[in-house]
Protein backbone atom coordinates (compact mmCIF):
# COMPACT_ATOMS: atom_id res chain seq x y z
CA UNK A 1 0.00 0.00 0.00
CA UNK A 2 1.66 3.31 -1.12
CA UNK A 3 1.00 6.22 1.68
CA UNK A 4 1.51 9.49 0.50
CA UNK A 5 4.39 11.65 2.64
CA UNK A 6 3.10 13.28 5.48
CA UNK A 7 4.79 16.69 6.28
CA UNK A 8 5.67 18.36 9.64
CA UNK A 9 3.15 21.26 7.39
CA UNK A 10 0.60 18.75 7.50
CA UNK A 11 0.80 17.90 10.88
CA UNK A 12 0.39 21.58 11.76
CA UNK A 13 -2.64 22.19 9.77
CA UNK A 14 -3.93 18.96 11.34
CA UNK A 15 -3.48 20.37 14.96
CA UNK A 16 -5.07 24.14 12.88
CA UNK A 17 -7.99 22.10 11.59
CA UNK A 18 -7.39 23.29 8.09
CA UNK A 19 -6.99 20.23 6.48
CA UNK A 20 -9.28 18.89 4.01
CA UNK A 21 -10.82 15.61 5.29
CA UNK A 22 -9.71 12.88 3.14
CA UNK A 23 -6.10 14.46 3.91
CA UNK A 24 -7.06 14.37 7.64
CA UNK A 25 -7.57 10.31 7.76
CA UNK A 26 -3.87 10.12 5.88
CA UNK A 27 -2.92 12.04 8.84
CA UNK A 28 -4.66 10.03 11.44
CA UNK A 29 -2.95 6.78 9.90
CA UNK A 30 0.19 7.94 10.13
CA UNK A 31 -0.02 9.14 13.94
CA UNK A 32 -1.56 5.82 14.87
CA UNK A 33 1.63 3.94 14.48
CA UNK A 34 3.33 7.24 16.43
CA UNK A 35 2.46 7.80 19.54
CA UNK A 36 5.87 10.05 19.87
CA UNK A 37 4.37 12.54 17.25
CA UNK A 38 0.37 12.29 19.06
CA UNK A 39 2.56 13.33 22.09
CA UNK A 40 3.78 16.31 20.34
CA UNK A 41 0.72 17.44 18.19
CA UNK A 42 -1.11 17.07 21.70
CA UNK A 43 1.02 19.55 23.22
CA UNK A 44 0.40 21.66 20.49
CA UNK A 45 -3.09 21.30 20.50
CA UNK A 46 -2.68 22.15 24.45
CA UNK A 47 -0.30 25.46 23.29
CA UNK A 48 -3.70 27.01 21.50
CA UNK A 49 -6.11 26.25 24.02
CA UNK A 50 -3.50 28.02 26.52
CA UNK A 51 -3.11 31.30 24.37
CA UNK A 52 -7.28 31.25 24.48
CA UNK A 53 -7.13 30.58 28.37
CA UNK A 54 -4.47 32.93 29.31
CA UNK A 55 -5.42 35.93 26.50
CA UNK A 56 -9.56 35.44 25.83
CA UNK A 57 -10.16 37.35 28.77
CA UNK A 58 -8.30 40.27 26.96
CA UNK A 59 -11.67 40.54 24.86
CA UNK A 60 -13.71 41.33 27.55
CA UNK A 61 -11.89 44.02 29.20
CA UNK A 62 -13.75 47.48 28.34
CA UNK A 63 -11.27 49.40 26.26
CA UNK A 64 -9.51 52.07 28.31
CA UNK A 65 -11.28 55.79 27.17
CA UNK A 66 -8.04 56.58 25.06
CA UNK A 67 -9.28 53.69 22.75
CA UNK A 68 -12.31 54.06 21.66
CA UNK A 69 -12.47 55.97 18.18
CA UNK A 70 -14.60 58.88 18.86
CA UNK A 71 -16.23 59.47 15.57
CA UNK A 72 -18.50 62.99 15.62
CA UNK A 73 -14.75 64.75 16.66
CA UNK A 74 -12.91 62.62 13.75
CA UNK A 75 -15.54 64.35 11.93
CA UNK A 76 -14.32 68.38 13.07
CA UNK A 77 -12.48 68.92 9.95
CA UNK A 78 -9.78 71.03 12.07
CA UNK A 79 -9.03 67.94 13.57
CA UNK A 80 -9.18 65.59 10.66
CA UNK A 81 -7.02 68.29 8.99
CA UNK A 82 -4.41 67.65 11.86
CA UNK A 83 -4.36 64.33 11.62
CA UNK A 84 -3.77 64.43 8.19
CA UNK A 85 -1.14 67.20 8.48
CA UNK A 86 0.61 64.65 10.73
CA UNK A 87 0.36 62.03 8.12
CA UNK A 88 2.06 63.83 5.93
CA UNK A 89 4.66 65.30 8.07
CA UNK A 90 5.52 61.54 8.49
CA UNK A 91 5.27 61.10 4.75
CA UNK A 92 7.83 63.29 4.10
CA UNK A 93 9.87 62.30 6.55
CA UNK A 94 10.05 58.71 5.05
CA UNK A 95 9.92 60.28 1.42
CA UNK A 96 13.25 62.21 2.98
CA UNK A 97 14.91 59.37 4.15
CA UNK A 98 14.57 57.04 1.17
CA UNK A 99 15.65 59.85 -1.00
CA UNK A 100 18.99 60.49 1.07
CA UNK A 101 19.60 56.61 -0.07
CA UNK A 102 18.03 56.68 -3.91
CA UNK A 103 19.47 59.58 -6.09
CA UNK A 104 17.12 57.92 -8.65
CA UNK A 105 13.86 58.39 -6.28
CA UNK A 106 14.77 62.06 -5.25
CA UNK A 107 14.65 63.38 -8.90
CA UNK A 108 11.20 61.49 -9.44
CA UNK A 109 9.67 63.04 -6.18
CA UNK A 110 10.76 66.44 -6.45
CA UNK A 111 10.21 67.05 -10.04
CA UNK A 112 6.61 65.89 -10.97
CA UNK A 113 5.01 67.68 -8.24
CA UNK A 114 7.14 70.95 -9.19
CA UNK A 115 6.47 70.26 -12.73
CA UNK A 116 2.68 70.31 -12.00
CA UNK A 117 2.91 73.60 -10.12
CA UNK A 118 4.68 75.34 -13.11
CA UNK A 119 2.52 74.13 -15.76
CA UNK A 120 0.09 75.96 -12.71
CA UNK A 121 1.28 79.06 -12.84
CA UNK A 122 2.18 78.89 -16.59
CA UNK A 123 -1.66 78.24 -17.52
CA UNK A 124 -3.65 79.43 -14.54
CA UNK A 125 -3.26 83.21 -15.54
CA UNK A 126 -4.21 82.83 -19.09
CA UNK A 127 -7.42 84.90 -19.98
CA UNK A 128 -7.78 84.04 -23.20
CA UNK A 129 -6.52 80.92 -23.57
CA UNK A 130 -6.47 79.12 -20.22
CA UNK A 131 -7.10 75.52 -21.94
CA UNK A 132 -7.20 74.00 -25.25
CA UNK A 133 -10.57 72.23 -24.92
CA UNK A 134 -13.31 73.88 -22.97
CA UNK A 135 -15.60 71.88 -20.72
CA UNK A 136 -18.35 72.89 -22.68
CA UNK A 137 -16.61 69.83 -24.71
CA UNK A 138 -16.07 67.60 -21.74
CA UNK A 139 -16.59 64.23 -22.96
CA UNK A 140 -14.31 65.14 -26.17
CA UNK A 141 -11.31 66.50 -23.53
CA UNK A 142 -11.78 63.10 -21.57
CA UNK A 143 -11.79 60.66 -24.42
CA UNK A 144 -9.19 62.51 -25.87
CA UNK A 145 -6.39 62.67 -22.92
CA UNK A 146 -7.50 59.31 -22.30
CA UNK A 147 -6.50 58.43 -25.47
CA UNK A 148 -3.30 60.45 -25.72
CA UNK A 149 -2.27 59.07 -22.02
CA UNK A 150 -3.07 55.41 -22.76
CA UNK A 151 -5.75 54.80 -19.79
CA UNK A 152 -9.44 55.73 -19.20
CA UNK A 153 -9.29 59.19 -16.89
CA UNK A 154 -12.13 60.92 -15.02
CA UNK A 155 -13.17 64.50 -14.76
CA UNK A 156 -13.51 65.19 -11.27
CA UNK A 157 -16.85 67.90 -10.46
CA UNK A 158 -16.20 70.04 -7.90
CA UNK A 159 -19.32 72.38 -8.19
CA UNK A 160 -20.29 70.93 -4.33
CA UNK A 161 -16.71 72.61 -3.17
CA UNK A 162 -17.38 75.61 -5.28
CA UNK A 163 -15.21 75.22 -8.21
CA UNK A 164 -16.23 74.52 -12.05
CA UNK A 165 -14.60 73.24 -14.45
CA UNK A 166 -12.78 75.18 -17.03
CA UNK A 167 -11.17 72.64 -19.46
CA UNK A 168 -8.30 70.72 -19.88
CA UNK A 169 -5.00 70.27 -22.40
CA UNK A 170 -2.44 67.93 -22.82
CA UNK A 171 1.59 68.29 -22.01
CA UNK A 172 4.44 66.97 -22.20
CA UNK A 173 5.80 65.31 -18.92
CA UNK A 174 9.06 63.85 -18.54
CA UNK A 175 7.57 60.39 -19.40
CA UNK A 176 5.24 61.50 -21.96
CA UNK A 177 2.08 62.90 -22.13
CA UNK A 178 0.47 64.48 -19.30
CA UNK A 179 -3.30 66.08 -18.47
CA UNK A 180 -4.10 68.87 -16.86
CA UNK A 181 -7.53 70.03 -15.71
CA UNK A 182 -8.71 73.70 -14.83
CA UNK A 183 -11.21 74.72 -12.02
CA UNK A 184 -12.37 78.12 -11.16
CA UNK A 185 -14.16 79.41 -8.56
CA UNK A 186 -16.34 82.39 -8.00
CA UNK A 187 -14.30 84.85 -7.57
CA UNK A 188 -11.84 83.73 -10.48
CA UNK A 189 -9.38 81.70 -8.25
CA UNK A 190 -8.36 79.12 -10.20
CA UNK A 191 -7.19 75.30 -9.23
CA UNK A 192 -5.13 72.65 -11.81
CA UNK A 193 -5.55 68.60 -11.50
CA UNK A 194 -2.05 67.19 -13.19
CA UNK A 195 -2.41 63.68 -14.09
CA UNK A 196 0.19 61.25 -15.48
CA UNK A 197 0.70 57.76 -15.72
CA UNK A 198 2.79 55.76 -13.06
CA UNK A 199 5.58 53.74 -13.95
CA UNK A 200 4.32 50.98 -11.45
CA UNK A 201 0.85 50.27 -11.63
CA UNK A 202 0.15 49.20 -7.99
CA UNK A 203 1.86 51.87 -6.26
CA UNK A 204 -0.62 54.01 -3.82
CA UNK A 205 0.53 56.88 -1.26
CA UNK A 206 -0.89 58.95 1.12
CA UNK A 207 -1.53 62.58 0.14
CA UNK A 208 2.06 64.80 0.19
CA UNK A 209 2.04 68.17 0.36
CA UNK A 210 4.66 70.60 -1.79
CA UNK A 211 4.89 74.16 -1.76
CA UNK A 212 6.51 75.56 -4.57
CA UNK A 213 7.00 79.68 -4.25
CA UNK A 214 3.04 80.70 -3.40
CA UNK A 215 1.54 77.41 -5.33
CA UNK A 216 0.54 74.73 -3.09
CA UNK A 217 0.55 71.19 -4.23
CA UNK A 218 -1.06 68.15 -2.80
CA UNK A 219 0.12 65.15 -4.97
CA UNK A 220 -0.55 61.34 -4.22
CA UNK A 221 -0.40 57.98 -6.09
CA UNK A 222 -3.31 56.12 -7.31
CA UNK A 223 -2.29 53.20 -8.68
CA UNK A 224 -2.29 53.23 -12.75
CA UNK A 225 -2.32 57.06 -12.23
CA UNK A 226 -0.74 59.98 -10.13
CA UNK A 227 -2.43 63.07 -9.58
CA UNK A 228 -0.81 66.77 -8.01
CA UNK A 229 -3.84 69.44 -7.54
CA UNK A 230 -2.13 72.69 -7.30
CA UNK A 231 -3.01 76.09 -6.79
CA UNK A 232 -2.27 79.43 -4.74
CA UNK A 233 -5.15 78.98 -1.87
CA UNK A 234 -4.35 78.51 1.42
CA UNK A 235 -3.49 74.91 2.49
CA UNK A 236 -6.99 73.65 4.15
CA UNK A 237 -8.89 74.58 1.24
CA UNK A 238 -6.49 72.38 -1.09
CA UNK A 239 -6.83 69.73 1.39
CA UNK A 240 -10.44 69.77 1.10
CA UNK A 241 -10.31 69.80 -2.32
CA UNK A 242 -7.77 66.84 -2.36
CA UNK A 243 -9.76 65.02 -0.59
CA UNK A 244 -12.96 65.63 -2.72
CA UNK A 245 -10.87 64.73 -6.10
CA UNK A 246 -9.98 61.25 -4.45
CA UNK A 247 -13.41 60.70 -3.11
CA UNK A 248 -14.82 60.82 -6.53
CA UNK A 249 -11.69 58.90 -8.14
CA UNK A 250 -12.60 56.59 -5.57
CA UNK A 251 -16.24 56.37 -5.27
CA UNK B 1 -17.53 54.27 2.73
CA UNK B 2 -17.15 57.64 5.06
CA UNK B 3 -14.54 58.07 7.73
CA UNK B 4 -17.58 57.46 9.90
CA UNK B 5 -18.37 54.39 9.09
CA UNK B 6 -14.78 53.01 8.53
CA UNK B 7 -14.41 54.41 12.22
CA UNK B 8 -17.17 52.30 13.15
CA UNK B 9 -15.90 49.15 11.17
CA UNK B 10 -12.25 49.74 13.21
CA UNK B 11 -13.94 49.82 16.45
CA UNK B 12 -15.52 46.58 16.36
CA UNK B 13 -11.75 44.93 15.85
CA UNK B 14 -10.43 46.86 18.97
CA UNK B 15 -11.09 43.59 20.91
CA UNK B 16 -8.85 41.69 18.97
CA UNK B 17 -6.31 43.93 18.36
CA UNK B 18 -5.93 44.24 22.44
CA UNK B 19 -6.00 40.54 23.03
CA UNK B 20 -3.26 40.32 20.24
CA UNK B 21 -1.23 43.21 21.42
CA UNK B 22 -1.52 41.76 25.20
CA UNK B 23 -0.04 38.36 23.77
CA UNK B 24 2.89 39.88 22.14
CA UNK B 25 3.78 42.44 24.14
CA UNK B 26 3.14 41.24 27.31
CA UNK B 27 2.43 44.32 29.21
CA UNK B 28 -0.84 46.25 29.24
CA UNK B 29 -0.20 49.51 29.26
CA UNK B 30 2.42 48.74 25.92
CA UNK B 31 -0.09 46.82 24.22
CA UNK B 32 -2.41 49.84 24.39
CA UNK B 33 -0.41 52.14 23.32
CA UNK B 34 0.23 49.81 20.37
CA UNK B 35 -3.11 49.25 19.61
CA UNK B 36 -3.53 53.52 19.79
CA UNK B 37 -0.71 53.73 17.41
CA UNK B 38 -2.68 51.47 15.37
CA UNK B 39 -5.85 53.19 15.62
CA UNK B 40 -4.38 56.49 14.33
CA UNK B 41 -2.41 55.48 11.87
CA UNK B 42 -5.62 53.37 10.44
CA UNK B 43 -7.69 56.33 10.50
CA UNK B 44 -5.52 58.88 9.21
CA UNK B 45 -4.62 56.74 6.46
CA UNK B 46 -7.93 55.48 5.88
CA UNK B 47 -8.04 56.08 2.11
CA UNK B 48 -5.67 53.66 1.42
CA UNK B 49 -7.56 50.86 2.64
CA UNK B 50 -9.37 48.77 -0.85
CA UNK B 51 -12.80 48.51 -0.15
CA UNK B 52 -14.44 45.09 0.40
CA UNK B 53 -10.89 43.98 1.29
CA UNK B 54 -10.35 42.42 4.39
CA UNK B 55 -10.16 45.05 6.96
CA UNK B 56 -9.32 42.99 10.10
CA UNK B 57 -5.91 41.41 8.12
CA UNK B 58 -5.34 45.42 7.56
CA UNK B 59 -5.85 46.41 10.84
CA UNK B 60 -3.10 43.95 12.14
CA UNK B 61 -0.88 44.58 9.12
CA UNK B 62 -0.55 48.15 10.71
CA UNK B 63 -0.20 46.87 13.92
CA UNK B 64 2.64 44.34 12.73
CA UNK B 65 4.44 46.88 10.83
CA UNK B 66 4.29 49.39 13.89
CA UNK B 67 5.54 46.53 16.28
CA UNK B 68 8.48 45.82 14.36
CA UNK B 69 9.45 49.61 13.60
CA UNK B 70 9.41 50.28 17.51
CA UNK B 71 11.73 47.39 18.20
CA UNK B 72 13.89 48.27 15.70
CA UNK B 73 14.32 51.35 17.11
CA UNK B 74 14.33 50.61 20.53
CA UNK B 75 17.48 48.55 19.41
CA UNK B 76 19.31 51.47 17.77
CA UNK B 77 18.54 53.08 21.13
CA UNK B 78 19.66 50.43 24.27
CA UNK B 79 20.64 53.18 26.72
CA UNK B 80 17.44 52.82 28.40
CA UNK B 81 17.68 53.96 32.24
CA UNK B 82 17.48 50.74 34.39
CA UNK B 83 14.06 50.31 35.71
CA UNK B 84 15.72 48.25 38.81
CA UNK B 85 19.29 48.66 40.33
CA UNK B 86 22.43 47.52 37.66
CA UNK B 87 23.84 44.92 40.49
CA UNK B 88 20.33 43.20 41.31
CA UNK B 89 19.91 42.92 37.44
CA UNK B 90 22.98 41.00 37.23
CA UNK B 91 22.95 38.71 39.76
CA UNK B 92 22.49 35.14 39.23
CA UNK B 93 18.75 34.21 39.85
CA UNK B 94 17.32 30.51 40.19
CA UNK B 95 15.10 30.68 37.21
CA UNK B 96 11.42 30.02 38.33
CA UNK B 97 10.75 26.92 36.59
CA UNK B 98 6.70 26.76 37.87
CA UNK B 99 6.48 30.56 36.24
CA UNK B 100 8.01 29.37 33.11
CA UNK B 101 5.38 26.63 32.26
CA UNK B 102 2.85 29.76 32.14
CA UNK B 103 2.54 30.48 28.86
CA UNK B 104 2.82 34.03 28.58
CA UNK B 105 6.14 33.90 29.85
CA UNK B 106 7.21 31.30 27.68
CA UNK B 107 5.80 33.58 24.60
CA UNK B 108 8.30 36.28 25.77
CA UNK B 109 11.26 34.26 25.40
CA UNK B 110 10.22 33.52 21.53
CA UNK B 111 11.70 35.72 18.73
CA UNK B 112 9.34 38.24 17.56
CA UNK B 113 9.40 36.65 14.29
CA UNK B 114 8.14 33.01 16.20
CA UNK B 115 5.89 34.97 18.23
CA UNK B 116 4.24 36.84 15.83
CA UNK B 117 2.63 33.43 13.89
CA UNK B 118 1.95 31.53 16.60
CA UNK B 119 -0.21 34.42 17.90
CA UNK B 120 -1.95 35.21 14.41
CA UNK B 121 -2.67 31.13 13.96
CA UNK B 122 -3.09 30.07 17.24
CA UNK B 123 -4.76 33.29 19.06
CA UNK B 124 -6.33 34.98 16.46
CA UNK B 125 -7.22 32.19 14.17
CA UNK B 126 -6.19 33.53 10.77
CA UNK B 127 -5.25 31.42 8.08
CA UNK B 128 -1.71 30.54 6.73
CA UNK B 129 -2.20 32.02 3.85
CA UNK B 130 -3.82 35.57 6.07
CA UNK B 131 -0.93 35.44 7.89
CA UNK B 132 1.28 35.60 5.11
CA UNK B 133 -0.28 38.38 3.81
CA UNK B 134 -0.01 40.43 7.10
CA UNK B 135 3.64 39.46 7.85
CA UNK B 136 4.64 39.64 4.22
CA UNK B 137 6.66 36.32 3.75
CA UNK B 138 6.08 33.36 1.86
CA UNK B 139 3.95 30.95 3.35
CA UNK B 140 6.82 28.98 3.74
CA UNK B 141 8.45 30.86 5.94
CA UNK B 142 4.87 31.00 7.90
CA UNK B 143 5.04 26.76 8.20
CA UNK B 144 8.88 27.18 9.50
CA UNK B 145 8.22 29.79 12.16
CA UNK B 146 5.26 27.84 13.01
CA UNK B 147 7.63 24.78 13.56
CA UNK B 148 9.97 26.29 15.78
CA UNK B 149 7.61 28.00 17.70
CA UNK B 150 5.80 25.42 18.52
CA UNK B 151 8.55 23.00 19.26
CA UNK B 152 10.30 25.99 21.42
CA UNK B 153 6.78 26.60 23.91
CA UNK B 154 6.80 22.82 23.84
CA UNK B 155 9.95 23.05 25.48
CA UNK B 156 9.45 25.82 27.55
CA UNK B 157 6.70 24.12 29.02
CA UNK B 158 7.79 21.26 30.31
CA UNK B 159 7.70 19.01 27.08
CA UNK B 160 4.78 17.02 28.17
CA UNK B 161 1.02 18.35 27.72
CA UNK B 162 0.15 16.69 30.83
CA UNK B 163 2.15 19.03 33.05
CA UNK B 164 0.77 21.80 31.47
CA UNK B 165 -3.02 20.52 32.28
CA UNK B 166 -1.73 19.16 35.52
CA UNK B 167 -0.86 22.54 36.37
CA UNK B 168 -4.31 24.10 35.49
CA UNK B 169 -6.04 21.62 37.66
CA UNK B 170 -4.52 21.99 40.60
Amino acid sequence: MSRQIVTEADLHAYVDGVLPLGRAAEVEAYLAERPEEQARLAAYREQRAALRREFDPVLEEPPPPRLRVPRPVWLRPLLRYAAMVAWFALGGVIGWQLNAYTSDQRAEATSWPRSAAIAHVVYSPEVRHPVEVAADQEKHLVTWLSKRLGTPLKVPHLGEQGYALVGGRLLPGDRGPVAQFMYQDGKGQRLTLYVRVNRDDNRETAFRFAQEHRVGVFYWLDRKLGYALSGEVDRSELLRIATAVYRQLNP
Amino acid sequence: MSISDLAGSVEQHIPRLRRYARALTGDRAAADDLVQDTLERALSRFHLWRRGSDLRAWLFTIMHNIFVNQARSRMRHPHEPFDEPAAERLQYREPDWSELRDIGDALGKLPVEQRTVVLLVGLEQFTYEEAARVLDVPIGTIMSRLSRARERLRALLGGDFRSAALKVVK
